[in-house]
C-alpha cells in the first residue's frame, strides 16, 4: 500500500509539474517566441554585418494575429515590413496590459533596435522601459506619451467612421443607428462622433444609440450587446470591437452591420456594409528605414486617408450603388485634405456648443475628446 | 414582442452555455469530486466543435466527436482525482490551465474562420399572442434541450435508486461501499459524463451563441459556472434558474445603458459573485444548526482502508 502510495504520489507530482509549466507556458509563450527567433537574427546580423546594419524589430501584440481585427492590422504590417527588410521580427502575442507588458518589453529591449507596442495600455510601460534603454527606439500606437526615444503613432480613426457613418445615414429607414462602444477612450469616442455627424449630414432625423460593453474582446458580452441594441430597433448596427460577433448577431435579424479595424465582410456577406479598416504597413517601413538611415525622431505621428493609413473596407455586396458612390467621393475629399470632420457648429447631446461656427477643432482637442456630439442617446461613464 | 419577453428571451439564450456547464459541475460534485477544470473543458468543447464542424458541415457528428474529447478530458481529471487521489483543486485548475492553452495551440488553423451553422429552431408560434410566454416561441432546439435536462436530471438525482446511490457516494462513500455500490465506478462516471455536459456548454457557445473560434472565448464563463453550482444548492432546477438569471444580468446591464441609468457595467459584472456569497450566507445562516447540504466527501479522495 505504501508503496502504491509513494509511486501514486510521484506520478501526481510528474503531473503537477506538468500542470505548472502549460500554466507559466500560458504566461510567456511570448519568452519561447523571442528564444526562437533570436538565432535567426544573430544569423542573419553576422551576414550582413559588412554591409548596412538590419534592424531587429520587435512586436508586442494584445491579441493573437488571428483575432480578425487589431491585432491582425499590426501584423500585417510586421510582414510587410519583414518582407521590405528580409528580417524576422520578433512577434509576441497575447500581453496583457499591466506588470506583465513591462516584463515583456523589457525582455525585448535588451536585444532588440526597434519595439512596436500595439496597444493603448502599453503607454507607461513602454516609457518606463524606454528610460531605461536610451539606445532602443520604441514605438507606441494610440497613446499621448513620447519621450527622447518614444514615438507614438494612431490613426485619424474619425476620417473613415465618418465614412462608416455616412454609408449608416443613407441605409437606415427609421433612422435609428446602433453604435456598440468598446471603452469609452478618446479614439473610440471620437470614431463614435465623426459616426453620428455624418450620418446627420444625409439623414438629419438620424440617431444613433450608444452601449459600452468595456471589452475590445470578449465574442459573448459583445453580442449581448449588439442584441439589446438590436432590441431596441436598430436597422443599422456598428461595432467598434475587434470581434465580429455584433456583426452576426446583426446578421441574423438581416440588420446592417459594420465593424472596426479589418474587413469582416466574410462574417455577414449579405448585410455587411464596409468599415474602417487600417494599414500600418508603410508607416513600419517608413519608421525601420528612418531607423537605418539614422533619421528616426521621435514625435506623435496621426495618419488618416492623406498619409494612407486609414481606409475603409471594400463594400458588402448588397451596398447600393449610389451609397459607395456617395462615400467614394467624400473618401477622395480626405485623401485631397479638403474636408474636416470636426467643423463647426458641432454641438454635444447635452446642448452645449462645443466648436463654434466654421471653426475647425484643432487636433489636440479631437484626441481627448470627452463628449458626444447631439443625436448620440448615450453617454461617457464617469 | 415588449421589453420583458425581449429580456427573457435575451437571458434564456445568453444562459443555456452556463447552464450546460453547471448541470456538469453538479454531477461532478453529487459524485463528490470538484471540478474546477470548467473553464478549460468548455474551450476544448468549442475548438473541437469549431474544428469537426467546418470539417464536416454535420451537427450530429460534430457533437457527438465533440462529447468523445471532452469526455477523455474528464477522464483525465477522473484518474487523477479517483485513482491517483491526487488534489481534486489542483487537478482542475490544470485541467483548465492545459485545455486554455491547448484549445488555443489547435485552434490556430480555425481562428477567425466563420462557421456556416444553422441550428434548428422549434417553432412554437401559437405561443405568440401570450404575453411572457410568447419568450418561447422560437428558441433553439439545444436550449429546449438543456430545459429537459435540468428536469431530467432532477428526477434522476432525487427519484431514482441511481441518483440515491450518487447522493451517498458524494456524501459517505464508505457506507455506499458497503452497501455493494461501486465507489470508483460511480464517480468515474460521473465525472466523465459532467465533462461532457461542460463541453456541450462551449459546443453551444460558439454553435449558437458566436459562431467563428477565438481564442479564449468563453471569458471566465466556465468560473461563473462553478459559482452558480453553489447558488443553485446542487439542485438542477434552481440551476436552470440561477443559469438565466446570471445570463441576463449581462444583457440586463446593456438595456439600462440604453436608458441611461447610470449604474457602472464593472459593478453588474461582479453581481453573479456577490449574489452567490450572499446566497451562501444565507443558506448558512438558515441552516446553521443543521448539517451542511454540500456534498458531504466533496474534495476527498475516497480510500476504502481509510477510517475517517
Amino acid at each position: 500500500m505504501k508503496k502504491l502510495l509513494i509511486t501514486s504520489m510521484f506520478l501526481v507530482m510528474i503531473l503537477m509539474l506538468g500542470a505548472c509549466s502549460q500554466a507559466s507556458n500560458e504566461a510567456t509563450e511570448e519568452e519561447d517566441t523571442v528564444e526562437t527567433s533570436a538565432p535567426t537574427e544573430t544569423a542573419e546580423e553576422s551576414e550582413t554585418d559588412t554591409e548596412e546594419k538590419v534592424p531587429r524589430v520587435a512586436f508586442v501584440y494584445i491579441g493573437v494575429p488571428a483575432d480578425g481585427g487589431w491585432t491582425m492590422t499590426h501584423d500585417e504590417g510586421r510582414k510587410i515590413v519583414d518582407e521590405t527588410f528580409g528580417i524576422t521580427s520578433t512577434t509576441v502575442e497575447n500581453v496583457p496590459e499591466g506588470p506583465d507588458a513591462e516584463r515583456v518589453i523589457e525582455e525585448l529591449a535588451q536585444n532588440h533596435d526597434i519595439v512596436f507596442t500595439t496597444s493603448y495600455g502599453y503607454m507607461d510601460p513602454t516609457i518606463n522601459v524606454a528610460k531605461k534603454y536610451p539606445d532602443v527606439v520604441f514605438m507606441h500606437a494610440t497613446g499621448y506619451k513620447t519621450a527622447e526615444n518614444v514615438g507614438t503613432y494612431q490613426t485619424k480613426g474619425y476620417e473613415p467612421g465618418y465614412l462608416s457613418g455616412l454609408a449608416a445615414g443613407s441605409l437606415t429607414e427609421n433612422g435609428k443607428i446602433g453604435y456598440v462602444g468598446a471603452f469609452p477612450t478618446p479614439e473610440v469616442i471620437y470614431t463614435i462622433n465623426a459616426f453620428t455627424l455624418a450620418a446627420q449630414s444625409v439623414n438629419p432625423d438620424a440617431e444613433v444609440s450608444v452601449v459600452w460593453s468595456n471589452t475590445w474582446f470578449d465574442p459573448t458580452v459583445e453580442r449581448q450587446a449588439a442584441v439589446s441594441l438590436l432590441d431596441q430597433g436598430v436597422d443599422v448596427l456598428a461595432n467598434y470591437q475587434d470581434s465580429p460577433a455584433g456583426i452576426q448577431a446583426a446578421a441574423e435579424r438581416g440588420v446592417w452591420g459594420m465593424g472596426n479595424d479589418a474587413d469582416m465582410g466574410e462574417y455577414a456577406p449579405e448585410t455587411y456594409v464596409t468599415n474602417p479598416t487600417i494599414n500600418w504597413g508603410d508607416y513600419y517601413v517608413e519608421m525601420v528605414q528612418n531607423w537605418m538611415d539614422g533619421t528616426w525622431e521621435s514625435g506623435a505621428y496621426l495618419g488618416g486617408f492623406q498619409e494612407g493609413m486609414a481606409n475603409i473596407a471594400p463594400f458588402g455586396k448588397n451596398v447600393p450603388q449610389e451609397v459607395q458612390d456617395l462615400v467614394n467621393a467624400k473618401k477622395q475629399e480626405f485623401e485631397n485634405g479638403t474636408f474636416d470632420v470636426f467643423t463647426g457648429p458641432i454641438y454635444d447631446n447635452k446642448g452645449e456648443l462645443r466648436v463654434q461656427d466654421g471653426e475647425i477643432m484643432p487636433v489636440e482637442d479631437i484626441l481627448t475628446m470627452d463628449w458626444l456630439v447631439k443625436g448620440v442617446n448615450g453617454s461617457v461613464p464617469e | 414582442m415588449d421589453m420583458v419577453t425581449l429580456i427573457l428571451v435575451a437571458a434564456i439564450t445568453g444562459g443555456t452555455s452556463l447552464l450546460f456547464a453547471v448541470l456538469g459541475g453538479i454531477l461532478n460534485e453529487k459524485a463528490g469530486v470538484i471540478n474546477l477544470g470548467t473553464e478549460g473543458i468548455m474551450l476544448i468543447g468549442a475548438v473541437i466543435s469549431a474544428i469537426v464542424f467546418l470539417q464536416t458541415q454535420n451537427l450530429i457528428i460534430t457533437f457527438i466527436i465533440m462529447l468523445f474529447g471532452t469526455g477523455v478530458l474528464g477522464l483525465i481529471h477522473a484518474f487523477l482525482c479517483i485513482t491517483l487521489r491526487a488534489n481534486q483543486i489542483v487537478s482542475g485548475l490544470a485541467v483548465t490551465l492545459f485545455g486554455t492553452g491547448l484549445s488555443a495551440y489547435i485552434g490556430k488553423s480555425v481562428a477567425g474562420a466563420p462557421i456556416p451553422v444553422s441550428i434548428p429552431k422549434v417553432d412554437l408560434s401559437f405561443l405568440n399572442s401570450i404575453p411572457v410566454l410568447n419568450a418561447f416561441a422560437n428558441l433553439d432546439i439545444f436550449i429546449w434541450m438543456s430545459m429537459m435536462l435540468s428536469i431530467i436530471l432532477y428526477f434522476y438525482m432525487y427519484k431514482t435508486s441511481w441518483g440515491l446511490h450518487l447522493k451517498a457516494v458524494g456524501d459517505n462513500p464508505s457506507t455506499s461501499d458497503a452497501m455493494g455500490v461501486s465507489v470508483i465506478a460511480f464517480r468515474y462516471f460521473h465525472v466523465v459524463i459532467g465533462s461532457m455536459l461542460m463541453g456541450s456548454a462551449g459546443f453551444y457557445l460558439i454553435m449558437a451563441y458566436s459562431p467563428n473560434w477565438i481564442e479564449g472565448m468563453t471569458s471566465g464563463r466556465g468560473w461563473i459556472a462553478i459559482a452558480l453550482i453553489i447558488f443553485a444548492r446542487w439542485n438542477p432546477i434552481y440551476a436552470l434558474f440561477g443559469a438565466y438569471f446570471f445570463g441576463g444580468l449581462d444583457s440586463l446591464g446593456f438595456r439600462m445603458q440604453i436608458y441611461d441609468l447610470n449604474i457602472p457595467s464593472y459593478f453588474l459584472k461582479m453581481i453573479p459573485y456577490i449574489s452567490t456569497i450572499v446566497v451562501l450566507m444565507f443558506i448558512g445562516w438558515k441552516n446553521r444548526s443543521k448539517p451542511s447540504i454540500e456534498p458531504k466527501s466533496l474534495g476527498n479522495p475516497y480510500f476504502r482502508e481509510q477510517r475517517f
